[in-house]
């Protein structure tokens, strides 16, 4: 049996899309069977950043309606092996998604896979809410900043009260919260929340932060998620969130301002 | 960092910050407190709709969803969602 993942926010553009690619190909390296379901319908993007923008055929919305079946719109990753990419449609029929429809294809996709992570669109509508509908894990990423945080809290409410868990009345989704963007130097200023702000304010536990990183901009350049890049910080603070996300303990990295010695500080470096 | 602001105090006067936190905590509480005084009526709501719904067509109660709305402080919408079972 599959255990169903939304990465979710509220908020638009805090890094939903660049985490759910981190992390369901992180999950793959990890030797997990794992499918990433875009449910973004009608603005399509984690194709590009999974970097297999030009080998979509058939989408979410058409194995929905019938017009192919599964194993026809499912994109093998060809980096990672147990990967694969279903891309949302381009339609602009919002209600494309139905309940029944994606309670379907996540019943047949659960058959075979581990885990099933649901790129959920921004705000707190329909295509939001069915993309929350049905998980077990929800990984809340959030800002370091006023209106991302409170639309986390608004979430989190959805989680527990809009859930299928919760109309059954079964064992609450498994939050995770997720802090992306951040900025230690701008934390210790004084002028940027702090993790510990974050995590009291939300009382949701911490899966990982994941450090502001120009690393992110060139791996959606090149269409490879982050988490491939495993020099960068970016990509090793996914590793660990992915690793915490499988119940290990590890040690939260690049949340500290690296100090520097007294001439690096004076004279730049 | 130049030679100047190394001598500069490095912390400014006031950390927004702070106030952020703050803030979020204040509004945060607030939204969770109208968030959870659902009226412990629901539950029995639901059923006796669910009842009602019943003696004219045959659902099952997954299929009928009511959800109480707060949209602010005097503004509760109740919204009742039936899938009626096709012909
Ligand atoms: N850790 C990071 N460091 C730097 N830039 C980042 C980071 N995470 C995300 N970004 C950038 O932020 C922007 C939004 O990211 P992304 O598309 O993943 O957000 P989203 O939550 O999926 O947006 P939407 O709500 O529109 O779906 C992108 O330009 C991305 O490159
Ligand atoms: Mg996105």
């Amino acid at each position: 049996m599959a255990e169903i993942i939304v990465v979710t926010s509220g908020k638009g553009g805090v890094g939903k899309t660049t985490t759910s690619a981190a992390i369901a190909t992180g999950l793959a390296l990890r030797g997990k069977r794992t499918v990433v379901i875009d449910f973004d319908i009608g603005l399509r993007n984690l194709d590009l950043i999974m970097g297999c923008e030009r080998r979509v055929v058939y989408d979410f919305v058409n194995v929905i309606n019938g017009e192919a079946n599964l194993s026809q719109a499912l994109i093998k990753d060809k980096r990672v092996a147990n990967l694969y990419i279903l891309p949302a449609s381009q339609t602009r029929d919002k209600d494309a998604l139905t309940k029944e429809g994606v309670g379907k294809v996540l019943d047949q996709l659960a058959e075979n896979h581990d885990y099933i992570v649901c790129d959920s669109p921004a705000g707190i509508e329909a295509g939001a809410m069915m993309a929350l509908y049905f998980a077990d894990i929800a990984v809340i990423t959030t800002n370091p900043e006023v209106s991302s945080v409170r639309d986390s809290d608004r979430i989190i409410g959805m989680l527990q009260s809009r859930s299928r868990r919760a109309e059954l009345g079964l064992e609450p989704i498994k939050e995770h919260l997720l802090i992306t963007r951040y900025v230690p130097e701008r934390v210790e200023r004084g002028d940027m929340l702090s993790v510990e702000s974050i995590t009291e304010i939300l009382a949701v536990p911490l899966a990982g932060v994941i450090p502001e990183s120009g690393a992110v901009l060139k791996a959606s350049n090149c269409g490879q998620p982050v988490i491939l890049d495993t020099e960068s910080d970016a990509g090793q603070a996914y590793a660990d969130t992915v690793a915490r996300i499988l119940g290990e303990e590890r040690e939260f990295r690049f949340v500290n301002v690296e100090k520097k010695g007294f001439l690096s500080r004076i004279f730049g470096g | 960092m130049s030679l100047l602001d190394y001598f500069r105090t490095s912390k400014p006067d006031v950390q927004s910050a702070n106030l952020a936190k703050d803030r979020l905590q204040i509004i945060v509480a607030h939204e969770r407190s109208l968030r959870n005084n659902t009226p412990d009526y629901l539950p029995q709501l639901k059923l006796d709709i669910l009842e009602v719904i019943k003696k004219y067509v045959a659902v099952t109660s997954d299929q009928v969803s009511v959800q109480l709305d707060q949209r602010d402080n005097n503004l509760s919408v109740l919204e009742l969602n039936v899938t009626l079972p096709e012909e």
